[in-house]
């Protein structure tokens, strides 16, 4: 579960980019994260990963609070989360399964564990057949399939997508779109920050605007939502 | 730690050794060159004292007894003689013995010399000062020299001096090129140590979302700079035993009349140098990545 109440976050430079924002995630939900540049996203994804303390209220991630998390703990946390990101980040060195195993292995999983659990999840992302190839081989709605299995490779309890179609074509989009879909609907709680409306409109989800660091809206229903608030 | 983490620490370690084989091979190169040059002047040093203690054991003061005093007056001198602080053995002389001491030095034609002397023997008793500290020799003859009875000291001051002024100069340097090049090794290994990371920061970068420990990440790149320093000091150590031996028999045939001057066979410090090599080469290695991982950890 994720939870932040009155959540205020101000940079070293004097930046106020959350002002009191609260905001629940129940296990198991499905949250689109919308807003435009600078309203404060990257802040609430950097919050929730441990990278950033906030400055006031609390943050409580998968059982850690944020706020008073000791930097030995931050690993762990991270463990219960699982990060895709808009440039997918893979090891270009690293073959297709040795990336996805390669998360495996940085948290102590056994080389039997790693043999027995890569082939699944990589079958779950359809990628199976391109095990060997290497990230430069592959499409871009590929390569991001290898870094949202990657994410899953070691169970998390959230996976958070940081603009995970920002790089891809719309029908790429929605076949990542729908992949995390499945995910959810097996039990995975998806956090998905996008800026694209027709895909946040085409998935009847929950969908949470920000903008100048305040919560703008809550609601189930599209993007439209969202503008309307706006405008 | 796991048995296939610890595999996989050197696995990823050699594999950093052979990514950047070239700068790998200088990492190792200054290692075996630091090495040779600080084991080298050590072993001079260490050479330099050892003949240094010879040349101390045997540095002796003569004191000449007052010629006035009768046998057993000159006997008893040697009481005051033995309670300075600085003497270790005094050995009384008497003036026959010196005599007869000087004819035994003297060969074949140079022992008529000495005929005839017996009778009007010009020589005094005296007193053989062995020296527990040969570098207060000075201030132990100005001692002898209030002892009563004493007419006359004779010491070697200059030459004991001068030898302690090359053995100071010798450790000095020793020291200084120690420390210089310990620190050009660890800036080394740290510069191999920090490519290796730069190469591997967005690998690095994932590790750390995806939940590796601060350890996980470190170890490949610890056991990177350990194995640099290890093959660094092994390559040094056969070099150095190589180098001593060769300098050891060209010392040992060109000097061989003059029997102080042999060097340390090398077996006999065999043990000292592999030691304190693989310690070094280990210290540094390690040293070397640990800083620049620190460093890294921190951005």
């Amino acid at each position: 579960m994720v939870r932040l109440v009155d959540v205020c976050k101000t940079y070293d430079n004097g930046t106020r980019a959350l002002k009191g924002v609260s905001l629940r995630i129940d296990d198991g939900e499905f949250v689109f994260l919308v807003g435009p540049s600078g309203s404060g996203k990257s802040t609430i994804i950097k919050l929730l990963t441990g990278e950033i303390r906030p400055s006031e209220g609390r943050v409580h991630v998968n059982g850690y609070s944020i706020g008073t998390l000791r930097a030995r703990d931050v690993p762990f946390l991270r463990r219960t989360l699982g990060v895709i990101f808009q440039d997918f980040r893979l090891v270009e060195k690293k073959s297709v399964y040795e990336n996805v195993a390669f998360a495996m292995r940085v948290v102590g999983a056994s080389p039997r564990e790693i043999r027995m659990r890569v082939p699944y999840v990589l079958d779950l992302v359809g990628l199976s057949h391109k095990a060997r190839r290497r990230p430069y081989e592959l499409s871009g709605g590929e390569q991001q399939r290898v870094a949202i299995a990657r994410a899953l490779i070691n169970n998390p309890k959230v996976i958070i997508a940081d603009e995970p179609t920002g790089n891809l074509d719309p029908a790429r989009s929605l076949e990542i779109m729908t992949l995390l879909e499945r995910i959810n609907a097996l039990g995975t709680t998806v956090l998905a920050v996008t800026h694209e409306k027709e895909l946040v409109n085409r998935f009847a989800k929950r969908v949470v605007a920000i903008d100048g660091g305040r919560i703008i809206s809550d609601r189930t229903g599209g993007y439209y939502q969202y503008e309307a608030v706006r405008n | 730690m796991k048995r296939y983490e610890t595999s996989y620490f050197f696995r990823e370690g050699i594999r950093g050794i052979f990514l950047h084989g070239f700068m790998s091979f200088a990492a190792i190169g200054v290692i075996v060159a630091c090495l040779l040059i600080m084991g080298s002047f050590s072993l001079l040093a260490y050479n330099l004292n050892e003949l240094i203690g010879d040349i101390q054991n045997s540095s002796e003061i003569y004191v000449f007894v007052d010629e006035s005093l009768s046998d057993a007056e000159a006997r008893s001198v040697g009481t005051r003689i033995n309670q300075l602080d600085n003497v270790d053995i005094s050995t009384f002389v008497s003036r026959d013995e010196a005599l007869s001491q000087f004819g035994e030095r003297l060969d074949g034609a140079y022992s008529a010399l000495i005929e005839g002397l017996e009778s009007d023997n010009p020589l005094r008793h005296r007193y053989v000062v062995r020296l527990i500290d040969a570098a207060q020799m000075a201030e132990t003859a100005a001692q002898l020299q209030t002892v009563p009875g004493v007419d006359q000291v004779n010491a070697r001051v200059d030459i004991t001096e001068n030898i302690l002024l090359v053995r100071g100069v010798v450790n000095t340097v020793s020291l200084a090129l120690i420390v210089v090049l310990l620190a050009v090794s660890v800036f080394i290994i740290s510069n191999t140590v920090k490519l290796a990371t730069f190469d591997r920061r967005e690998e690095i970068a994932i590790m750390r979302v995806v939940g590796a420990t601060k350890r996980f990440i470190r170890w490949p790149f610890v056991i990177e700079g350990f194995l640099l320093g290890l093959t660094g000091a092994v390559a040094a150590f056969f070099l150095q035993w190589s180098l001593y031996s060769s300098l050891s028999r060209r010392v040992t045939e060109g000097l061989k009349n003059i029997a102080f001057v042999q060097m340390a066979p090398f077996d006999e410090i065999l043990p000292g140098v592999l030691l304190v090599f693989l310690l070094v080469g280990f210290l540094v290695g390690m040293g070397g990545s640990l800083l620049t991982i620190r460093r890294f950890m921190k951005v």
